[in-house]
């Protein structure tokens, strides 16, 4: 008899795939994900409730923006990352892990670098204007999950996604 | 479950098995390399699937459907046919593996009661854009995926998930995407997960044709009154939907036998909303979480019933008296008469049959927990266990009683906890997954979760300022 007993993980229905987002505290950064080949996120104004900033930090390029949702820029880059770009490095770091944002951006760290801000800061950035609508139309489009109706008949397709507490 | 019911699972596979894995093996790498060219190898897989279903009814459109595709014609008609065929063997799979289960616990299960399709309705633009992305991801192979083909997902759940028939189609097409947008570009993973990538792409363009959401489980002629015994609650999550499944038994108020049942209630979400915050994504089930974080029955009264699934009414429930899931496995559970699936989801990855295991050991080796009894063996999916519950690896070792879902994966029979009894600080505990239904019990965890804050509260409030402006 073939080996069934005993097959690699190609051959697994529930083969790990992505891990889940960690929990972590979305006051200050609501939204952070790795998509457009870019870290990118949405992080709130500290004095204004009505207000976001959109930051996005480029993979292989390492072109980085902010700005706020209304496309003006953020008073605080001056020749290098602002305090968003900062804070959306280490919410990200949490809820992906380190290597995970460090891979998708390409970068092999040092070390010595473990926080989001560091990596952020170990790079060879530069400021480059790009348009805030692509991200916060991604960020509004998150939120619009919160106003899908939940199920009340059995949705079978999601036994190939167990919920699970091991990091993957 | 004793310990020779355990081996009846474990000391042999049913005929064919082997065979019938290796078929879909072949077929998965023909569709990771793409069908736009298809190699003498690959030539040869999709012609072995052609003669698995020679004997039938699918067997001329797929032979047809093979040919075509082999000749470089991957239109959506052919690569449905292959991928409903690649299903049906699936299905048998699956067919051997739950007979299986039965003849080892001498379950009885009703059969599938067919009723007459509904007819298509109006033709869906949001299944055809569905069929169509899936088709050229068939074409392109798993290895094919770039940023480009995974952003063509977005407008197809989008178009999906606005429809609340298409629901289970949307819900998995936005799983397998995340999943593949994680991995672009997949030329550059170095093995791919091409049994599951292939599942999930094979049960999706069977639910983009115009006549399954017609036929959807949906369709209900049954109706049950009675009390309902959750016996364990199921998690199932990705990035942007969770679904609580509960295995019940249930008694039905006119004297009938006891039925092994199930009912699912699910919503959307977003990917950092994880943990014991995802019950809170429940507000309008009061009475089945009280169910579950009390352990109480519940008397449903006329509720909608198809196969094994009962569909959810918090409005035609109301709690019971308290119910040990333990005792009312023990006692109901033999005896218990089960159902089959609807035949669009019979997939071995479907099967999760409750059984009540006692008196065992358990054993940490190669990694990974196995439960021992009566010198018989089956593995724990500890992988499987819930980040909303307070069930963990180390309860499960330190248990003697559990109840479990019976799995298959990749070969094997492996048990997934739900509830343990466990000796902790030399006092019996019992732990279920859906004990922090109503509120996390656990004050050193409560703590941390009330730190990091209510994220549904967050984001709640951030749609509430930014979406409607």
């Amino acid at each position: 008899m073939a080996n069934v007993d005993d097959v690699g993980w190609a051959r697994r229905s529930m083969a790990r795939v992505v891990a889940p987002a960690q929990p972590r505290k979305l006051v200050k950064v609501p939204f952070v994900e790795l998509a457009d080949g870019r870290l990118q996120g949405v992080v709130s104004s500290g004095s204004d409730t009505g207000r976001v900033y959109v930051s996005s930090i480029t993979a292989n390029t390492h072109a980085y923006h902010c700005s706020t949702n209304n496309n003006r820029p953020c008073g605080g880059l001056r020749g290098a990352p602002c305090k968003h770009l900062e804070t959306l490095a280490d919410e990200a770091v949490l809820q992906y892990g380190f290597d995970r944002v460090a891979r998708y951006l390409r970068v092999e760290p040092d070390v010595a670098v473990n926080t989001g801000a560091a990596l952020l800061h170990s790079l060879d950035a530069r400021h480059e204007p790009s348009s805030a609508a692509v991200v916060f139309s991604r960020f509004l489009r998150h939120l619009s999950y919160l106003e899908v109706p939940g199920s009340t008949t059995a949705l079978p397709e999601l036994h190939w996604f167990p919920s699970t507490r091991t990091a993957r | 479950m004793r310990g020779t019911q355990i081996a009846a699972l474990t000391a042999d596979h049913p005929a064919g098995l082997t065979d019938a894995l290796n078929l879909v093996a072949d077929v998965d790498a023909a569709l990771t390399r793409g069908l736009a060219r298809v190699g003498d190898e690959d030539a040869a897989a999709l012609a072995g699937l052609a003669g698995a279903v020679a004997t039938t009814p699918l067997a001329n459109l797929v032979a047809e459907a093979v040919d075509k595709i082999i000749a470089g014609l991957g239109t959506q008609e052919y690569v449905a046919a292959l991928a409903g065929a690649r299903s049906a063997v699936l299905g048998a799979v699956h067919d051997a593996l739950l007979g299986q289960v039965d003849v080892a616990l001498g379950r009885s299960r009703a059969p599938w009661v067919p009723i007459p399709a509904a007819v298509p309705g109006a033709v869906s633009p949001a299944l055809a854009g569905a069929r169509a992305w899936l088709s050229e991801v068939a074409v392109a192979g798993w290895r094919g995926v770039d940023h480009e083909l995974v952003a063509g997902a977005g407008s197809v759940v989008e178009a999906t998930l606005a429809v609340p028939e298409l629901r289970r189609l949307a819900v998995l097409l936005d799983g397998l995407a995340a999943e593949l947008r994680a991995c672009v570009p997949v030329a550059m993973m170095s093995q791919v997960p091409q049994r599951r990538w292939a599942d999930l792409w094979s049960r999706g363009v069977l639910l983009a044709q115009d006549t399954a959401a017609g036929d959807a489980a949906l369709s209900v002629t049954e109706r049950v009154s009675g009390r309902l015994l959750p016996l364990a609650v199921d998690v199932h999550e990705h990035d942007t939907a969770v679904q609580f499944q509960v295995h019940a038994l249930l008694e039905p108020a006119d004297g009938g036998s006891t039925r092994l049942v199930r009912t699912a209630v699910g919503a959307a979400k977003v990917d950092s909303i994880v943990g014991p915050a995802l019950w809170r994504l429940l507000p309008a089930q009061p009475v089945l979480l009280a169910a579950l974080a009390q352990r109480r029955g519940v008397l449903v009264a006329d509720v909608p019933i198809r196969g094994a699934d009962v569909h959810w009414h918090d409005d035609r429930a109301q709690l019971d008296e308290p119910v040990d899931p333990f005792a009312a496995a023990r006692v109901l559970l033999p005896d218990a008469l089960a159902a089959a699936p609807h035949p669009l989801d019979r997939h071995p990855a479907g099967i999760a049959e409750p059984v009540l295991i006692e008196g065992y050991a358990v054993t940490d080796q190669e990694g990974g927990l196995t439960v021992e009894l009566d010198g018989h063996r089956i593995a724990v999916a500890v992988d499987r266990l819930p980040s909303c519950g307070p069930l963990t690896p180390e309860l499960v070792a330190a248990s003697s009683a559990c109840l479990g879902l019976l799995r298959w994966d990749a070969g094997r029979w492996l048990l997934q906890p739900v509830a343990v009894q466990a000796t902790v600080k030399r006092k019996i505990v019992a732990v279920h997954t859906g004990d922090w239904a109503c509120g996390v019990t656990d004050a050193k965890v409560a703590k941390a979760d009330a730190k990091a804050g209510d994220a549904v509260t967050v984001l709640r409030e951030r749609a509430g300022r930014l979406l409607r402006r």
